[in-house]
């Protein structure tokens, strides 16, 4: 019992209460179903938001820590190690907010095998949060390579035309990262006698040319996770042939995974090789930023839009992770949280509109605020913290990644980089009102466009959202204008944890 | 929480008030105004924005009391991480204190203004349900505004900086899907993208700006930053300045970010009041005083501010001479005041250029104000002729104007609704001033209220415009001659082309039914011309170069440091004054000796090449189409359709790592993936609810179960061997 009664082993498994349950409900009962896994998935965010409230921010050690030894053969000590801290609590509860909001957006959409995408959708709450929260490297990998299962059929099955073949692509170049990341992880074991994380940093001591290869082959995984340029290939694919809630998730969570492995494993286990790198992950997060910018404003299509301008935002994200020092690393897990939150709420948005539509060509859209008041609305909130209003969410941590690197240009971590990573990624801010601007534009401004006849032809008209679907989006434009013009609660949370970590880096 | 360390703060804890009334107002309108009339709607608005107008009054007060120092009044923590440290403190001393009652005061009378404005408007564009919408955007114009007026540090101005450009977008796009002449199309709303992009790329300016000062200065709050003035490098400085200088010239709409405020005269003209003449457009004005101690400890970056002020004055000044859209006149003419502004302010002579900010948005509120007024009372006898026409409409000749097709289907849905829109089938202009005529007979007020903006903003003396634009000239003439010369030209042209508007719109014979059946405007709207007009009249009296009389320098000193109050030049005043008069007898003699007639080609054509590019706003939009908007197009289109996705994607990932991974790979693998394989998977998920041991066996025909598994007995297999070697 008192194992199971550990808060973070509740938080990663309390979802299987729901699989369980699902098991024993018929087919035919989908709304069952529906209300069993929206209740399981609110319940965990419950039992997280539990866990925020017996964290201590100004605390640095990890906490509410569950240790159990687990495999232990001929030296080798694999354990059941869990943990947080401020790394990582902001990230396990934007996982448990936007899976109850994953689901709640499914309502109508998915009619298919209720059942099934249920079950996945909770396995993959499993898989996230376990990822977020184990402290032990060889539990770290099995979670890792977890998640890509329930996504690999949520994209499969409920996917659009092409699912198979994005979901192949998705699993497979996912796939091909971990693989490197599992050899290090086993020479790290091997070397280290543990797995345990905190262990391995507190020896510390590796090689540096040593750190550098495994250095690399962590980031191999994450940076296909992210996705970094020139690595984002499967993003498009996997984005368009999702389903809704898919999307959701992807952008919301998933890419996530990937930043936070930089920052929980890449960094504090391999200092050195960690600012020989800096300057590369930065120019590599800069032209990400532009690159991700400039495709999407070519995209004709809603979500590739979105999905390429995730490419756009998390390459910021990756600047701010590399500028090592604390205002662009705060900054940066901070607009992983607001990623997650704008670009869930587009994915959602666009969800809606699609339900109904049956399009997501923009082009044949316009005029749809006089249809749509209270969609547009939102729609336009969730563009502007998208593309950085101060005021909102995505603001605060553009402008703290961009001072960071700014920073890091002048304390010499990107030494050859200069400045001109950030005065060359600020452009991305204006690019960003460019795509961001332009689709909303084609979709609400102008005269009425096609997409309301065609969609009257087929027997429907376009309405405005119902009371479920702007329930759906609440939390996320409640945490749009509070990070936005209240940071501090977010701030303090993480501040104390980068702080930490900056202090342990040999920086020049 | 207050912070500030004199005694007696008074009223300054309703300091945030300034943005939390209008933010109720758009709240209570936003949530409830479904129920209300226009009216209410109009009423709980106005009231929002009137209360913060007290509340800048009850600060004023509280200000003087303290002699004009610098309060500061804490209201919550906002970024606090490294070294930096922001907090959302609002800051109260003679400067913003004067830029509050501007935007609440000239704010709250537009409001009013709206009221009756908005009520025609929505009826002529058939669209009732959108007359609360506008309201709640011009509340939170109010709020933001007084965040960028009121913000401690750099980066509070600059959340109601772009706060600013926002409401700037919803409202240049308010009738998002006509155009001008209020038939379907995509060019109001593309002037509102235009007016959000441009103004981004000065915001970039902006962001490098904090970037570089956080570094230099280890802050971003403005008393922080000032002390340390003499500490930091000058090449540091004029780094910041010169890139606030680019935000400067987005907001501000000057050289060579101005391209977007034309455009924006799509939206509603109390926005144009509002927004792009009075207030918005004037804080690039008010960051560079802001600033003053930074500015004035970098000369070279003052005199290139000060040169772009003076070029834009008298390039502006020249395309609004060229106009026939009465608010396309006053839209080039408040950039070229805005001209006169950023030149005062970038030469030191920032009272000089707060002044004129305040005379300007008296006189160039009413000028708008008015200009709506004429528009509407053009619109109202329209009306009347197409309804006493009723039969023969249609016959009426198409409208001049030149219009912008962005796309064909706007052609196409624009061709679909005509036959809705039946009153109002021929296409007619109300803002052309060719079509006017002999309106000072039709709308008596309107007529007069004009005049006293016209001659305010010619600079005649003793109306306001003369005092603050004098003392700008004197200013120039004494510290950089090429500025002084370009505003004087400038302000010749200024007198010229709003001699010339005046005779077409309001002398001579009316020049299209409309204009003869036009209709003065109800109370709701001449009322707030009529305070407006007093003041653009009596404005100079706030700061006369006289001793004893400078009253604005003197409260502006609190903030700006120590001001030169210099006494009237008669030379300086007297050449300015002269040509003021000349420009209005010349364009006596072109427009009203014979009174401009119908299709009548612009007497000004004779200046051939000339006055084309005046006309054609000397091609700058081409320009930039051509130099900076179709490159972009055209080069985003080739990331990613060339390299993105038939290189990277198509080529580089199918063909050659597919490819080489299905040579090395046994060939059935791919097959398996197929189709086939999932959906039997899925498939047997289905009957995996009936028997467990039954899925157990029929899930093992999937490929990705296959992979992992594979990979499980691979790290087995290592494991094994590590374990046992």
């Amino acid at each position: 019992m008192e194992f199971i009664l550990q808060p973070l082993t509740l938080v990663i498994f309390f979802p299987l209460v729901g699989v369980l349950a699902l098991l024993f409900i018929p087919s035919e009962n989908k709304n069952a179903m529906r209300w069993t896994a929206l209740a399981v998935s609110v319940a965990t965010f419950v039992i997280s938001l539990w866990v925020l409230g017996r964290f201590d921010a100004s605390n640095t050690d990890l906490q509410m820590v569950a240790r159990y030894n687990w495999i232990t053969v001929a030296g080798w000590n694999i354990q059941y190690f869990l943990g947080i801290d401020g790394l990582s609590i902001l990230l396990v509860l934007l996982t448990t907010l936007l899976t109850p909001i994953s689901i709640l957006s499914t309502w109508t959409a998915v009619e298919e095998r209720v059942k099934e995408y249920m079950i996945f959708f909770l396995l993959l709450e499993i898989g996230m949060n376990g990822v977020f929260l184990v402290q032990d490297l060889f539990l770290f990998y099995i979670f890792w390579e977890f998640t890509l299962v329930p996504m690999y059929f949520i994209i499969g099955i409920w996917g659009g035309p092409r699912r198979i073949y994005a979901a192949l692509k998705f699993f497979l170049y996912t796939m091909a990262g971990s693989i490197l990341m599992l050899l290090a992880i086993l020479w790290l074991g091997i070397h280290g006698k543990t797995f345990s994380l905190p262990d391995l940093i507190a020896q510390g001591g590796i090689p540096a040319n040593i750190q550098m290869w495994l250095f690399i082959a962590f980031a191999a995984a994450f940076a296909i996770k992210v996705p970094m340029w020139p690595l984002h290939s499967w993003l498009p694919d996997a984005h368009v042939e999702a389903p809704t809630a898919g999307s959701v998730i992807l952008a919301g969570v998933l890419l996530k995974l990937g930043t936070y492995g930089f920052v929980r494993f890449n960094i504090p286990l391999f200092p050195e090789a960690t600012l020989q790198a800096a300057p590369w992950i930065a120019l590599l997060g800069t032209i990400g930023i532009i690159y991700g910018a400039a495709v999407s404003y070519a995209q004709p299509d809603i979500k590739k839009l979105v999905a390429y301008s995730s490419v756009s935002h998390l390459g910021f994200v990756m600047l701010g992770l590399f500028a090592l020092n604390p205002e662009g690393i705060a900054g940066a897990i901070l607009q992983m949280i607001n990623h997650g939150i704008s670009t869930g709420a587009l994915f959602l948005l666009v969800g809606m509109v699609y339900e109904q539509t049956h399009t997501r060509e923009f082009r044949v859209y316009g005029g749809l605020w006089k249809i749509m008041p209270v969609f547009g609305a939102i729609y336009l909130i969730v563009s502007l913290s998208s593309m950085g209003l101060p005021g909102l969410n995505g603001f605060v941590g553009e402008f703290t990644i961009l001072l960071g690197a700014w920073g890091a240009g002048q304390n010499g971590i990107f030494y050859w980089g200069g400045v001109w990573f950030a005065g060359i990624s600020a452009i991305g801010v204006i690019m960003a009102a460019i795509y961001i601007l332009y689709m909303f534009q084609k979709m609400f401004m102008g005269p009425q466009g096609e997409v309301v006849e065609e969609t009257k032809k087929h027997g429907r008209a376009i309405r405005d959202l119902n009371w479920r679907e702007i329930v759906t989006v609440v939390p996320l434009l409640i945490l749009i204008f509070w990070i936005g013009l209240y940071p501090a609660p977010f701030f303090n949370l993480i501040a104390p944890a980068v702080n930490h970590l900056v202090g342990t880096l040999p920086l020049p | 929480m207050h912070l500030s360390e004199s005694v007696n703060t008074g009223f300054l804890f309703l300091a945030p008030w300034l943005v939390f009334f209008p933010v109720i107002g758009l709240l209570i309108n936003t949530l409830f105004g479904h129920k209300f009339s226009e009216r209410m709607i109009g009423a709980v608005a106005s009231l929002a924005s009137g209360a913060a107008f007290v509340v800048s009054v009850l600060l004023y007060v509280t200000v003087s009391g303290a002699h004009g120092e610098a309060m500061r009044w804490q209201l919550a923590e906002w970024m606090h991480i490294g070294t930096l440290s922001l907090d959302w403190t609002f800051r109260v001393d003679s400067l913003s204190t004067t830029m509050m009652l501007v935007v609440s005061g000239v704010g709250t009378l537009i409001h009013i203004y709206a009221i009756g404005y908005m009520h025609e408007d929505v009826r002529f564009k058939n669209d009732v349900g959108r007359f609360r919408r506008f309201f709640v955007f011009l509340n939170l114009f109010i709020a933001a505004m007084m965040v960028l007026i009121t913000g401690d540090s750099y980066l509070m101005l600059f959340v109601g900086w772009e706060g600013v450009g926002l409401c700037s977008f919803l409202l240049v796009g308010f009738w998002y899907e006509l155009d001008l002449l209020a038939r379907p199309s995509w060019s109001n709303s593309f002037a509102a993208v235009k007016a959000f992009v441009a103004n981004r790329v000065g915001d970039f300016g902006f962001l490098i700006a904090t970037f570089i000062m956080f570094w230099a200065f280890g802050s971003l709050q403005f008393d922080k930053v000032f002390q340390q003035v003499p500490t930091v490098a000058p090449g540091v400085i004029i780094a910041i300045t010169l890139f606030f200088l680019l935000g400067v010239t987005g907001k501000s709409a000057q050289v060579p970010l101005y391209v977007w405020l034309p455009d924006a005269m799509a939206g509603p003209t109390p926005v144009s009041a509002l927004i792009h003449a009075a207030t918005m457009v004037t804080a690039g004005v008010y960051l560079v005083a802001r600033s003053a101690p930074l500015y004035s400890s970098v000369p070279e970056a003052q005199n290139i501010v000060a040169l772009v002020g003076a070029v834009t004055a008298l390039f502006a000044a020249t395309i609004a001479a060229g106009q026939f859209d009465i608010k396309k006149v006053l839209a080039y003419s408040t950039i070229s005041q805005l001209g006169f502004m950023v030149a005062a302010v970038g030469m030191g002579a920032y009272v000089a250029g707060i002044f004129h900010l305040v005379t300007h948005a008296f006189f160039k509120a009413l000028l708008f104000l008015s200009a709506g007024s004429v528009i509407l009372g053009m619109e109202r006898g329209h009306h009347h002729a197409a309804h006493a026409n009723h039969d023969n409409h249609g016959k009426g000749k198409k409208g001049k104007r030149k219009e912008e097709r962005h796309d064909a289907r706007a052609e196409r849905s624009h061709s679909d609704s005509e036959g809705a829109d039946e009153a109002h089938g021929e296409v007619f202009d109300p803002g052309d001033m060719r079509n006017m005529g002999g309106l000072r007979k039709t709308m008596p007020v309107t007529f007069w209220v004009y005049m006293a903006g016209m001659v305010a903003l010619s600079g005649i003396p003793p109306f306001s415009g003369f005092w603050s634009k004098d003392e700008i000239l004197l200013d120039a003439s004494m510290h950089n001659q090429a500025a002084y010369w370009l505003l004087t030209i400038a302000a010749f042209f200024t007198a010229f082309y709003m001699g010339r508007q005046i005779w077409m719109v309001f002398f001579g014979e009316a020049r299209h039914e409309a204009a003869a059946r036009a209709e003065e405007s109800p109370k709701v709207i001449t009322v707030p011309l009529i305070i407006l007009a007093a003041l653009a009249v009596l404005g100079g009296a706030l700061n006369l170069p006289f001793e004893g009389f400078h009253n604005l320098g003197h409260w502006l000193e609190a903030t700006l440091g120590e001001v030169e109050s210099l006494p009237l030049n008669l030379q300086v005043a007297g050449i300015s004054t002269l040509l003021a008069l000349l420009a209005i007898l010349i364009s006596w003699l072109m427009y009203a000796r014979k009174p401009f007639a119908k299709d009548q080609t612009d007497p000004l054509a004779s200046l051939g090449l000339f006055f084309k590019g005046m006309n054609n706003k000397w091609w700058m939009d081409e320009l930039y189409h051509l130099l900076f908007i179709n490159p972009y197009i055209k080069i985003s289109y080739f990331i990613a359709e060339v390299i993105d996705w038939r290189f990277w994607h198509d080529w580089f990932h199918e063909k050659v790592i597919m490819g080489t991974y299905n040579w090395i790979s046994f060939t059935g693998l791919n097959e398996y993936a197929d189709q086939k394989g999932i959906d039997a998977f899925a498939n047997g998920l289905g009957t995996w609810t009936q028997s467990l041991a039954g899925t157990l066996r029929k899930v093992q025909n999937g490929f990705v179960r296959s992979y992992a598994l594979s990979i499980l007995l691979g790290v087995v297999l290592i494991l094994g061997y590590l374990i046992f070697k």
